[in-house]
């Protein structure tokens, strides 16, 4: 195994290594020389903007797209302006910013997405440089112009520019600077040669003092927290008396530290708010490095920073010494959250600190559990008795889960399947002599390798180390390769990891199909075929964004064929309705069930078409016509005539005009109202209806004349009401009048009489219209009326009358007992007499109780 | 507050702790003190859901009800509409926040302001709000997805009035939207629903909206164990004739004479008076009404609520002997511990004293209305109509009532009994008593006859066969010897008379609606039967005498008494079926035809 430490270089405590992750697979004549180069961090593609070959006027500049083993996946040449720089967006979109501040976006195939500009001001003054860089809020573009100012903005996807503040005395691009993003805020930190400002949205700080008194070691740096507030900290030693000005900086993945290069050559390392010193090198070198980057692990206790010359590529940490790489060709690096990538002509290195727990198992003459354990499980496939005096070793100590655990995470820092296989099966064997060890670090270990190792491939050309890929998380990088088109892959990725299908394999499918649809020599017919095939049993599947993407590229009758396949029948409504299908979104929305989208559709028809048509629309849809005509009955009392008007409804313009009748103050507007009801009444057939309005107009004309005529006020009260007003105010003729004209029946105005002369008081009346003829309500409900207006005495002159069967009632109603016994004896009802009975009291007459109960028993028996 | 919804068959309390949930979720949204203005049909419902305490928690400092012109001042960071997605309360609010009717901005310091559209958002209410030129001053418009609330612990209810009316007057399928998305809701709580039966026009639409929103959720399937074995959807209009009859079980009655809403009752407040202290008494008489909570969580009314009320007396004077018993063990009380033991159960023996007092108030309170003469002549022509005694001829009782002039909506819960036990009614008849009401009671009537006769409540007589006689000996509506105190059939809750509905759900359950074709056919609209495939491995093992659970959903509202009935088949020992209820509004005759009155604005 000693291979493995080969390439391992010590640095103070820690080893660094460079591993080759790739032999390129493009053929660049001069390779990186004379190139515009973007390379996208966790193992993304990579952007060479060639210049031509012969500078003329004529040639053009060559954009290409390739993956990081080097494998073509766009090449066209440049017809734009001026290119400043290049950079990659967080969904690996590739940005050109121009000198003019045009910002062009192009995906992973180059194919033109969209463009922005970064400002009218900088198309006069240009771009002197720009930077792209990474945030929680998304990517963001960065630039400084002629005019020495600088333009940010956070979130490309969500543009707004900020002009930062100027900075004095800064004349065209400063000596070097870099953009943190700290405390939810972006800002630029700056060096124009001796001096380090920091520019947020507001002010710009003067940052490091640097004090002119020689041999001062000591700096100050003054950091405003805000315009009010002066802190001043002092800087830690650092920059040598003679240096002054600050050639290079950098920022490290996380933002949290930064490292400045002086034209002394000295090295600074410390944290991005300026605070804490961690270290200081002299590298001996005094010309500015072409690229400086941190080179840090998260966790790791040694700050590290790679900077390449031309032909040195130096490792700088805690201690003086320094670990140096000669270059052969040109190269560029691209910090990695856990290490740099060296990009050359020819090849593609990873250089990265040894982790601890490769160097606990792999360091020469380690006596780590890992260690141990690796070295057991060698002699246990040699068959050798050795392997159990290792193991022994290991138990003793009882640190077999610790050895087991060290192998298990060494694996995933290892890029050749060939150890990591060995580390693995060293676990596993260790794992056998354990109980209780938990299974899944080591389970997903290999699930994750697996994963990684497949990503890794050649082909696909994502070299992402396992750090990396814990840090992006599965999701993204199924995304990842969804935006290389690698859908088979992705697919199989989810169905290994077993992820929701919602969430994995069908929105894998998804984004196939929403490429599918795009590919313009295929007829409809056979993409809504092959989609319908693919998608066919996916669950979760929105056919309604895959219909979306095919109605953008203007291929609307793919995208209605698609949005057949829509299982959820309101999302097809809005795009529908965007594809102006709004009849079809009509029955959609029916569909849905959803009244809610049917209002919507149907407030969209009302403002497109004309009413005829609208009108005639939902005629054919009833669901929509009765919400519609809802909406009306609240909203546009007018509309709703309108429509019942168009579809001959009688009975219903008929109850219109009644309601309207009854909002009208005026009473010749009220009848007239009334009146059109009765047409439409009639139109309906509704004889009835039409009548009773013709009453209803009969009884109005009526009130108003008496109202006119006598005062009163009769007016709005119902034909009831009229009458007892009339006869309880003595007009008995009017009263006569009007139970002719309307056919009151006899029962109800007996009734009605009976009470009104009850309540107030006409007794006299009362006995006479009690004798004007035979009473059609029997005489029972006159000794009631008689009783309810507390007269017992006018009560009595009526039970006389009452038929044989009312008898015992209208004795109880004013109170005789003995008379209810008498008539209730006499009819000989078993019921009567246990009514009579209940009513009696313990103060009731013995013998009369005697009878009823006698009467009673007999009733029974028959 | 609200242990009696955990404690039934299914545990009904998982979907209130889920609507609380999110609730808190949006209140802590907004952050800061808080305001909310309150669309006033929404207060009953969330006071199911939950109390002022829970709101305060969440720093709701004021509560308003939603009405026209300014907003009163409050100093709060955010306000907070709880509204209906209706548009007229659009224009209130538009009305309320716009710059014009505020105060002079420097009054007040800028405020956040939210709209909760219960249960669904709007684009039709947010399309309003932009043409107010309001819809930009709202930070957060969100939906509170409150479609069935938990009532009780067997019961829930969408607390929707308008449902009926809507679905069979005005063909407006909302309602039944919300439905099918709140028995998504419940089937992603309680595991889908294996089976769903269903008879109605708008019970099969349910049917196939909730199939439908299946396939569009698939995917994202929850894996539960379903505790709902089946589901039967009920149209109302498949039984009319139910909520017309006066409920007779206790429930039923207070329903009935004082109406229950969101389970609150107001009673008169004269009997309660004498249950405070008893030197106050005379001094103030309360004359606000005693408003009280009615739900199973009161131990005592759960077990009384259901009993017809002629069984009422004799299970307060049981109930009476027990407490009183209780009480009295003090005197055997001997050892301290004993004496703890008597002290320790104080409260609870304490309480249920004064829910006996209560109810025995209550009780009284009805009884003087059920002893009446009105009462029993009303009752008795009722049950004329049931059995189809003269139902084809003008009735003397109705006519005497509307002579009398009684309360109008008596004479229509009548008529339409009438008109549904004889299937129809002559023409002649039909418009005799039509214009009886409208002479008696106005003309405006019309549009509310005009709605009863499109519901098919009241109807002219079509053919001349009347199938109610069959519908009746077939599925045994009526039986004569019902038992109130012992009651061994669920037609004891209307002392006679056996709800269709429930039969229905009885035949369902045993021996299947196959032995019930001939009459299944004489009601409207379609009857069906869809399964629902459950994800492997979900297959329930029922254990030897387990019982089924049945979800029964009536759509346009369910009675108390019918609510009575279906737990009483649920306690039978060898029913073998359990009954959750859920309907969109628990009605009765009265509020039911209250729904369908149209009453023309005077000018």
């Amino acid at each position: 195994m000693a291979f493995i430490t080969a390439n391992w270089n010590p640095l103070g405590e820690a080893f660094y290594r460079k591993i080759e992750l790739y032999e390129m697979g493009w053929s660049l004549r001069d390779g990186l020389k004379e190139c515009l180069v973007a390379a996208a961090p966790y193992g993304g593609p990579i952007a060479l903007l060639r210049q031509p070959q012969r500078p003329s006027s004529s040639a053009r500049p060559q954009l290409e797209i390739y993956s990081s083993s080097g494998a073509n996946m766009a090449s066209f040449p440049w017809k734009s302006g001026p290119v400043r720089q290049l950079g990659w967006t967080v969904c690996d979109d590739l940005l050109c910013i121009q000198e003019d501040g045009t910002v062009l976006i192009y995906d992973l195939f180059g194919a033109f997405k969209r463009h922005f500009s970064m400002g009218n001001e900088v198309v006069q003054n240009q771009v002197l440089e720009a930077k792209v860089f990474h945030s929680p809020y998304g990517t963001g573009v960065a630039i400084v112009t002629g005019a020495s100012r600088f333009t940010l903005a956070t979130n490309i996807d969500d543009l707004k520019l900020r002009r930062l503040p100027e900075v004095p005395g800064l004349q065209g691009a400063p000596s070097c600077w870099v953009v943190l993003t700290q405390d939810r805020q972006t800002k630029v930190l700056l060096a124009n040669g001796v001096d380090l400002y920091i520019l947020d949205n507001t002010s710009c700080t003067p940052v490091v003092r640097q004090t002119q008194t020689t041999y001062s070691l000591l700096c100050l740096i003054i950091l405003a927290l805000s315009p009010l507030t002066v802190c001043v900290f002092q800087t830690p030693p650092g920059l040598s008396p003679q240096a002054c000005s600050i050639v290079n900086m950098a920022v490290s993945f996380s933002y949290k530290y930064l490292a400045l290069f002086t034209d002394s050559g000295h090295l600074w390392m410390g944290s991005a708010n300026l605070k804490d010193k961690l270290s200081e090198v002299d590298t001996k070198v005094r010309t500015p490095p072409k690229q400086m980057v941190w080179c840090r692990r998260p966790k790791s206790q040694q700050p590290s920073v790679v900077i390449m010359w031309d032909r040195l590529l130096l490792v700088a940490g805690e201690c003086t010494d320094t670990i140096q790489y000669t270059l052969d060709e040109e190269s560029v690096c691209v910090a990695e959250l856990d290490g740099v990538r060296i990009i050359g002509g020819s090849r593609h290195e990873l250089l990265q600190e040894v982790p601890s727990a490769c160097q606990d198992i792999f360091k020469i003459a380690s006596m780590a559990p890992g260690a141990l354990l690796l070295e057991a499980h060698k002699e246990y496939e040699k068959s050798s008795q050795k392997a159990d005096e290792y193991l022994r070793e290991i138990k003793e100590q009882s640190v077999l889960g610790e050895a087991v655990r060290q192998c298990v995470e060494a694996a995933g820092y290892e890029h050749e399947p060939e150890t990591q296989k060995t580390l693995l099966r060293a676990a596993s064997f260790g794992k056998c002599f354990l109980s209780n060890y938990p299974p899944e670090p080591f389970v997903s270990m290999c699930r994750d390798l697996k994963v990684l190792n497949s990503v890794r491939e050649y082909t696909v050309g994502i070299p992402l180390t396992h750090t990396q890929y814990k840090q992006m998380t599965v999701q993204v990088l199924i995304d990842r390769l969804v935006y290389r088109k690698l859908y088979p892959l992705a697919i199989e990725i989810c169905r290994y990891l077993k992820t929701p299908e919602y969430q994995g394999v069908s929105r894998v499918l998804k984004h196939w199909a929403c490429c599918k649809v795009q590919q313009k020599e295929e007829p409809d017919e056979s993409i809504a075929h092959a989609v319908s095939v693919k998608l066919g049993e996916a669950a979760g599947i929105s056919y309604s964004e895959i219909a979306a993407r095919a109605y953008e590229c203007g291929r609307t009758e793919l995208a209605i064929k698609l949005l057949e396949f829509e299982p959820r029948s309101g999302e097809q409504v809005p795009l529908l309705l965007k594809m102006k299908r709004s009849q079809l979104a009509l029955s959609k929305a029916i569909e849905s069930g959803d009244t809610d989208l049917v209002y919507t559709v149907v407030t969209y028809l009302k403002n497109e078409m004309n009413r005829g048509d609208f009108f005639m629309t939902l005629r054919n849809q009833p669901v929509a016509l009765s919400l519609y005509r809802q909406f009306c009955k609240h909203q546009e009392q007018d509309t709703l005539k309108d429509l019942f008007n168009q579809d001959d409804d009688h009975q219903e313009l008929g109850n219109f005009y009644v309601k309207a009748s009854y909002k009208e103050k005026k009473l010749e507007a009220r009848l007239s109202l009334l009146q059109s009801a009765v047409d439409e009444y009639n139109k309906a057939k509704n004889e009835f209806a039409a009548k009773a309005t013709e009453e209803e107009m009969k009884l109005l004309r009526f009130q108003r004349r008496l109202d006119e005529e006598k005062g009163e006020a009769l007016l709005g009260l119902s034909l009831q009401e009229t009458l007892h007003a009339l006869l309880t105010s003595n007009f008995h003729k009017q009263a006569e009048q009007l139970y002719r004209d309307f056919r009151v029946p006899d029962k109800r105005y007996w009734w009605l009489k009976l009470t009104a002369l009850a309540e107030k008081d006409d007794w006299e009346e009362m006995e006479k219209f009690a004798k004007s003829k035979k009473s059609p309500i029997g005489y029972l409900p006159f000794v009631e009326v008689c009783v309810k207006q507390h007269n017992k005495y006018e009560a009595k002159k009526y039970v006389s009358k009452v038929t044989p069967e009312q008898k015992v009632k209208a004795h109880l109603a004013i109170g005789d007992l003995e008379g209810a016994a008498e008539a209730a004896i006499e009819r000989r009802s078993e019921g009567e007499i246990s009514t009579v009975l209940s009513r009696c009291s313990p103060t009731t007459d013995r013998a009369l109780l005697e009878r009823l109960n006698r009467a009673r028993s007999t009733a029974a028996k028959k | 507050m609200s242990a009696h919804l955990s404690n039934g068959r299914v545990n009904l309390n998982i979907l209130r702790e889920a609507a609380r949930k999110e609730l808190r979720e949006f209140l802590d949204k907004c952050a800061g003190s808080k305001a909310i203005v309150w669309d006033e049909y929404l207060t009953g419902p969330f006071g199911l859901i939950a109390q002022y305490s829970l709101l305060k928690e969440h720093e709701v400092e004021k509560m308003f009800t939603l009405k026209g012109g300014r907003l009163p001042a409050a100093d709060v960071k955010n306000i907070i509409f709880f509204v209906r997605p209706r548009l007229e309360l659009m224009d209130i609010i538009a009305e309320n926040i716009s710059e014009k009717n505020g105060r002079p901005p420097q009054m007040h310091s800028p405020r956040d302001f939210h709209i909760l559209f219960v249960p669904r958002r709007s684009m039709l209410c947010e399309q309003r709000l932009k043409e107010q030129g309001v819809l930009g001053s709202f930070i957060n418009i969100d939906e509170y997805i409150l479609d069935l609330i938990p009532y009780d612990g067997d019961l829930l209810s969408m607390e929707s009035e308008g449902a009926f009316r809507e679905c069979y007057l005005e063909s407006d399928q909302t309602s039944l939207y919300h439905t099918a998305k709140g028995l998504m809701t419940l089937q992603a709580l309680y595991g889908t629903i294996p089976q769903i039966f269903g008879k109605g026009e708008c019970a099969r639409h349910v049917a196939n909206m909730m199939l439908r929103m299946k396939r569009e959720f698939a995917g994202s399937q929850t894996q539960i164990l379903p505790v709902f074995d089946s589901l039967l959807l009920l149209d109302r209009n498949i039984d009319l004739l139910t909520p017309l009859a006066t409920q007779l079980t206790y429930e039923g009655l207070i329903d009935e004479v004082y109406g229950i809403t969101n389970g609150y009752a107001k009673l008169p407040p004269e009997k309660f008076a004498a249950q405070k202290k008893q030197g106050e008494v005379g001094k103030d008489l309360p004359t606000e009404p005693k408003k009280m909570q009615l739900n199973s969580a009161e131990e005592l009314y759960a077990e009384i609520r259901d009993k017809n009320f002629n069984a009422i007396g004799a299970a307060l004077s049981k109930k009476a002997k027990i407490i009183s018993a209780a009480f009295e063990e003090r005197h055997n009380a001997k050892t301290v511990g004993e004496i703890k033991q008597f002290v320790s159960q104080l409260p609870h023996m304490q309480a249920a004293r004064s829910s006996l007092a209560n109810h025995t108030s209550i009780a009284e309170l009805i009884k003087d209305i059920t002893t009446s003469e009105a009462f029993f002549d009303n009752l008795t022509v009722e049950q004329e109509f049931m059995t189809g005694v003269d139902t084809d001829k003008v009735n003397t009782y109705i006519e005497d009532s509307i002579a009398q002039k009684d309360p109008l909506i008596k004479i229509l819960r009548l008529v339409c009994m009438q008109s549904v036990c004889n299937n129809g009614l002559k023409q002649k008849i039909l418009d005799y008593y039509k214009r009886e009401i409208l002479q008696t009671y106005g003309y405006e009537h019309m549009l509310t006859l005009n709605n009863l006769e499109k519901t098919g409540l009241l109807k002219p007589q079509t053919s001349t066969r009347n199938n109610y006689p069959t519908i009746r000996k077939t599925l045994k509506l009526w039986m004569e010897d019902a038992n109130e105190q012992n009651p061994n059939d669920i037609s004891y809750v209307y002392s006679g008379y056996a709800p269709l509905s429930i039969r229905l759900t009885q035949v369902l359950a045993r021996p299947g609606w196959r032995s019930i074709e001939e009459v299944l056919k004489m009601l409207p609209g379609p009857h069906f039967e869809e399964r629902q495939q459950l994800p492997a491995g979900l297959h329930k093992k029922r254990q030897q005498g387990e019982n089924r659970t049945t979800l029964v959903f009536f759509l346009g509202g369910v009675t108390y008494a019918e609510v009575a009935a279906l737990r009483f088949l649920s306690q039978m020992e060898d029913g073998g079926t359990e009954y959750i209820i859920a309907t969109t509004k628990l009605i009765n005759g009265t509020s039911w035809i209250k729904s369908l009155m149209d009453r023309p604005e005077a000018p």
